[in-house]
Formats: structure tokens, sequence, C-alpha cells
């Protein structure tokens, strides 16, 4: 966070708080005359977000002209708080992290925004869903542009509440909703820990902006190892790691292209974001890396060994994005912070296109998800079916694929790092069951001889998809093929020097292996996990796995997800309820009771009292009369007792 | 001569007994609102006779202030009496009893 610089008034620069501004009018605009726009909504929704992305390049453009050693500019919009000496201000941070996120979100949101047209066509809320859409995309964008922990987490909320609009946009489907609602809670569990994480930097800083804290100088050990893993409580909620990555899946509830944005373009890649903005924090506490690396790593295999026996097309894509998730937290959590954005970049493309095409596949087989009642698509849908095999090579690591360059930097940072074996080790069983998930992927739905009904009288006649929806994949092709070229290697590549002051370096400690070596070690692997894929799916004639009784042991606790959904189940969603349940009791008979009952109380007294009101004038006044004999009396005997007559 | 001031007051006490029992025996509101007069008057000669003890003043002027008050009680509450009568055709204080339920 050297040579922060303000642009000058005027510069394209200056205007990037227009980025977020745009799309967010456009879903104000959309939310309040949706219902009369109709079908118009697209258009204006695609503008909205073709504008904010014209304006990335364009901050872009600046950037990459400005002299490399003064590329960060902060951009003071408004003052958002002013109490005392403490100021707050909504403040944006452009520097060359943040453009590269810039153009990742807007670029592959566009792309998301134009596929909706035709998947949501006929959508009874279809402005909504593109005002949503909107909105998701300026939450993203606030958050990457923030220029203090506390902006970023404006924007990090934002991206949790809009998650949970579209993942239960159908919210009449009971699980549909029930799937928002795992989304936002689970999050929150996340958001906790970055709070706190604010807490103690706030105490320790005094500040929340990046360019006090980053510096970060002078801070205790123990401090920055806190504010470390209590923001890593954060992106692991957000980027669904484990324990928390049990939303990602469920998050398949929404409409395909949300999955697509959720996936690729907003919302996970804001825990790598943040851990690689907070990057000169985490170089001084290794220890809290290491951490990171292993939740990633931990995470990347169970994911993938989840994916390996799933049935649902998007649920192998979701564990397959938490498992690539993982890797980009072995980078990050290896010090290898260029490395860790290098994959999410590459990843936002291939994960993108391949939900993207698994929602054209979607769209043909009329919302079919079970890839065992697919087969031989690869005649009826041409277009889906190449930009599908560039996805699944991508992913895949097969050179000079986008994929092959960005986990290969990963896997080369975790053998370089001491102590980091083990999860170099993991990451290229992982690297191995990455290829054979999606090989199955890909060959059970493309491949082979059709599995669905395509001769009888309700016979599905699959068909490509309109130009709305495969051209955003023809483009996500040439970015998932092409996007390795950003950094072909780990020392002199281009996003190396690029990154260079925004995220911390990396410094191999140990070369333990070779580096021609590790490029052999992870094709070979990736090269038979495709194999043994073809073996099993391709050359036998595929029988659907379907009947899980039939699974051996460890098979069948895949794809029951190791049942940790069941143990959260029991451990929290059971105790919690049960304590709810005990506390509605309180608050039915204690709470309530005690209001109903002083309104009983007075009710009852008020029976007693109204048979005072006869109605009959003399009646008071005979009551008067007593009264006034009562007082005289009092009287008279009190003056008869202080003058002595009396007793 | 002079007439012993307890007299006054005894036929005070009994002008109000009787005013009294005029209001919480009798119905009719006019005659109930000439007995809370003879109670009025009552108390002013009883204010009187005791000014008259006193030596002084006082008594004296507070049944003015009386009178006044019941001049015009007289004519607030007749007022009152005469659109009761309109409205219900009668002047039975009994009968005015509609604000219970």
């Amino acid at each position: 966070m050297e040579h922060v610089a303000t642009p000058d008034a005027g510069s394209v620069i200056a205007l990037a708080w227009l980025i977020p501004v745009i799309p967010a009018i456009s879903a104000g605009l959309l939310l309040l005359f949706g219902k009369r726009l109709g079908t118009l909504a697209a258009p204006i929704a695609i503008a909205a977000i073709t504008a904010s992305f014209g304006l990335s390049v364009a901050v872009f453009t600046a950037l990459n002209a400005a002299d490399p050693e003064a590329r960060t500019f902060v951009v003071n919009v408004a003052t958002w708080l002013q109490v005392g000496s403490l100021s707050v201000d909504w403040k944006l941070l452009i520097d060359p992290l943040t453009a590269v996120m810039l153009l990742l979100v807007t670029g592959v949101g566009a792309l998301i925004h134009l596929y909706s047209v035709g998947y949501m066509h006929g959508d009874e809320r279809y402005s909504r869903f593109f005002a949503y859409l909107n909105l998701f995309a300026a939450s993203m964008l606030v958050l990457v542009l923030g220029e203090s922990l506390l902006t970023l987490f404006v924007g990090w909320e934002l991206v949790g509440l809009c998650s949970y609009l579209l993942i239960g946009f159908w919210f009449e489907r009971r699980d549909y909703a029930g799937a928002a609602k795992k989304a936002f809670v689970t999050n929150r569990v996340g958001d906790v820990g970055f709070m706190l994480a604010m807490f103690v930097t706030f105490a320790a800083v005094g500040s929340l902006s990046f360019s006090d804290v980053l510096p970060a100088s002078g801070l205790a050990t123990g401090t920055v190892t806190a504010i470390g893993l209590l923001l890593l409580v954060g992106a692991v909620g957000k980027s669904a790691q484990i324990p928390l990555y049990v939303w990602l899946p469920d998050a398949m509830a929404g409409p395909t292209p949300v999955s697509a944005l959720i996936h690729a373009a907003t919302m996970v890649t804001a825990g790598v974001y943040l851990i690689a903005r907070m990057s000169p924090l985490y170089l001084q506490v290794p220890d809290v890396g290491m951490v990171v690396a292993w939740v990633g790593a931990l995470t990347a295999l169970v994911a993938a060994l989840i994916a390996c026996v799933q049935n649902d097309l998007k649920k192998i894509l979701a564990y397959s994005t938490v498992s690539q998730l993982g890797y980009m937290f072995i980078a990050v959590g290896a010090g290898a912070y260029t490395a860790g954005v290098f994959h999410l970049l590459t990843h936002g493309a291939f994960k993108a296109l391949l939900f993207l095409a698994a929602g054209s596949v979607m769209h043909a087989m009329h919302e079919e998800t079970n890839v065992w009642k697919m087969g031989g698509l690869r005649k009826a849908m041409p277009i889906t079916f190449v930009t599908s095999l560039i996805g699944w090579l991508a992913i895949a690591g097969l050179p000079p694929l986008s994929g092959y360059f960005s986990k290969e930097e990963i896997l080369a940072a975790a053998s370089e790092r001491s102590g980091m074996l083990p999860v170099y080790f993991i990451g290229l069983a992982v690297a191995g069951l990455t290829a054979f998930y999606m090989t199955r992927w890909f060959v059970l739905i493309f491949l082979g001889k059709p599995r669905y009904d395509h001769s009888g009288p309700h016979a599905l006649h699959p068909h490509e998809s309109p130009w709305t929806m495969w051209v955003p994949l023809a483009v996500l092709s040439v970015a998932a093929a092409g996007a390795g070229l950003l950094n072909t290697s780990a020392e002199g590549g281009w996003l190396h020097g690029w990154l260079e002051h925004s995220v911390a370096g990396f410094h191999a400690a140990v070369h333990p292996i070779g580096h021609s070596t590790l490029i052999a070690l992870a094709l070979s692997v990736g090269a038979l996990g495709i194999l043994a894929a073809f073996v099993r799916y391709v050359r036998r004639e595929p029988q659907a796995e379907g009947a899980v009784a039939r699974f051996p042991g460890y098979q069948r606790l895949a794809f029951n997800k190791f049942y940790v959904d069941e143990l959260y189940q029991l451990a929290i969603v059971k105790p919690g309820r049960m304590l709810a349940d005990g506390l509605a009791v309180i608050d039915r008979r204690g709470i309530d009771g005690a209001v109903n009952g002083v309104a009983r109380g007075t009710a009852g007294l008020a029976t007693v009292g109204r048979r005072l009101q006869t109605g009959f004038v003399r009646s008071y006044a005979f009551a008067i009369l007593v009264g006034a004999v009562l007082i005289a009396a009092l009287f008279i005997v009190g003056a008869g007792v202080g003058n002595g007559w009396i007793g | 001569m002079t007439v012993p001031v307890g007299y006054y007051l005894i036929l005070a006490a009994a002008l109000f007994t009787i005013g009294l029992v005029g209001v919480l025996v009798r119905r009719n509101m006019i005659v109930m609102f000439m007995c809370i007069e003879l109670m009025l008057n009552s108390v002013n000669l009883t204010l009187v006779a005791f000014s008259r003890i006193h030596g002084n003043l006082n008594g004296q002027i507070m049944s003015f202030f009386v009178m006044v008050v019941a001049a015009a009680e007289v004519t607030v509450g007749l007022a009152l009496i005469i659109n009761l009568f309109r409205l219900r055709s009668s002047v039975d204080a009994d009968d005015v009893r509609s604000l219970r339920s």
C-alpha cells in the first residue's frame, strides 16, 4: 500500500464510483417499475452491467497506462459518518487487484445477464430476476472497490442478501426457500468472524481503512494472528470452505444463471479476495497461512470425493466449485497470492462456462438434472457440446487451457513452502479426482447413447439453445481456453507483474521437487483421472449408479456427502430448535401470560367496578353524602383527639 | 333582646336536612333542584350566624359569593333540565341513565 494517490478530478478513475452505482440504480428502477417494463427489464439490466464493464475496462486501461509504482488510487466518494475526530468515509480503492476483480465481476456478470434473457424467458418474475442480478453485481463491486474493511463489509453483507434473494428466487418451493435460508444463516456464521476481526483491527489500529491497516507495522503478533484467524472464519463462510461449505451445494436451488454468478463472478470469490487483499497482514503470520492452506486442502479433498459420486449435473459442479475454492485457499495459505487470484480468474471463466452449459443442457432436457438420464447430447447441442468440452478440459488441467496454468502454479507454491508437502500431495490427488469427476460429468451428458426417452410418445427432443444463451457460452469458452496466458509462469507472467504492488509476493522456501517433475506429476495424475473415468463410463456402457444400495461403503458415504448435513442437523439445528421451543414456551406462558394476566385482572376489576355505576343520580348523591359524613366525622374525631376531648 | 346563636344553627341544620332528604328521595329534577337551593341557603344562614358571633364580615362576604354561584348554577341547571325535558318529555332523574350500557 505504498504510493497511494488521489486521482485527478474528471479522470476515469475518479469516476470509478459509477461502476457499482449504475447497476444499483438499474436494480432500483427495475424493482420499482418492473411490472410495467415487462420484457424491457432485460435490456435495461444488460445495459447497466455493460456500462459498468465498459467503465471497468476504462479504469483498467488507465491503470495500465500509469506508472507501475503508482497504480494505487483512493477515491473519496462521500462522508458516511462524522463523529468527533472519527470520520468514516465511502472511499474506493482502485489498484491492480481491484481492477482485475472488476473485470471479472462485470465481464462474467454481463455475459450471465445476457444468458438469463433466454434462460428466464417467460418467468413470471422476469423483471425482478434482472433487478436482483443487477443488485448482486453492484454489491460485489462495492465489495471489491471498498477502501476499508467496513466498506468491504457493506458489499459483503449485500452479497449475502442477494444470494438469499436469488437462491430462493422460486420460493414457492419449500426446499428452495430452505436452501436460501441455509445459505444466509451459514454466511452469517462467517460474518461474525469478520465482524470480530474488524473490532480487533479497530481496537489495535484505530482505523479500518486499508491504507492504515495494511502497513500493519508495530502490531503484536498475537493481534495479527487473531485478525488473520477471524478473517479466515469470514472467508470460510463466504467462500464455502470446511466447515461452512454446506450452503453452496444447496444453492443450486436458484436458477442456473444465479449458480453461475455465485460460483464464478461473485460471492464465493469474496473470501479469496479478502485474504489476498489482506496479504501484507497474513505475510507476518505464516502459521495462520498454514491453517488457511490446510482448510483449503481438506475442503478440496472432501468436496472432490463427494463430486465423484453425485448424480445431479449442477451438484457435481457445485462440489467442484467448493473443491476449486479449496485450491485457491491452498494458494493464498502458501503465500502465493498471485496464484490464488490467478486461479480465481481462470476458475471464474471455466466455471461460469460449465454452469451456463449445464443450464443450456437443462433447458433442452426440460429441467432434467440427473446425468444418468442424459447421454449422447453432442449431436443435438453442438455448441453446448464444444464449449463444454473446452470447459471440461480447462478444469481438468489439460495444457494449454487456463486451468492447467493456474493449478500448476498453486501446486508448485504448495510444494515450495516448507512444511506444506502433505498439502501438496492432497492437492495433487485432488487434481486427479477433479479430472475424474469432470470427465464423468462430460461423458455422461454428451457422449454415449441417449439414456433419456427419445422415441416414445413423450419423447424429449433436445435442441440447441437460443443465441442469447450460446453467445455467452462461446465468449466464456474463449476466456476459459485463453485465460492461462495471463500468467504463463509463476515468476515472469503478466499477472505476476500486474499484481506486484497489490498483494504480497511469493518467495519459495524449499525446492523439494524440480519444476519439470512437478508438471509431469500433475499432468500424469490428471491424465490418470481422465483415463479412469473413460474406462469406467465410456468403454463399459454406463449403467445407472442410481441405486445407492448397490454402492460399496465408501461410495455410499460420499454419495451422502459424508453425512455432514445430517451431523449439523443433529449437532446444531436440533438443539437450536429445542432451545427455541423451550423459549417459545417461556414466551407464551411467562411473558405473554403476564401481559394477558394484567389485562384479565383489569377486566375483572372493571366488572366489579361497573356495578357501582348505577346511573341513578340519587344513589350518587347518597354516596356523596356518605362520603361527606365520613370526612366530617374524621375531622371531628381528629379534632377531639387533638384537643384531648376524646380518648 | 337577641336570639341565641344556637337557634340559627338548629334552623340551618333543619333546612339542610330537609334539602338533603329531598335530593335523595325525590325523583323530580325540579324539586331536587329546589332542595339543592335550600341546602345552599341553609349554609348561607350558618355563615351569617357565625359572622355575627365572631364580629367580622368574612362569613357575610362568603354568603354573597355562594349566592352568586348559586344564581349561575340555577341558570345552567334549569337550562339542562329544560333541554332534557325536550329530549325525553320527562323530568324524572331516574330516566336519565343512558350512559349505563
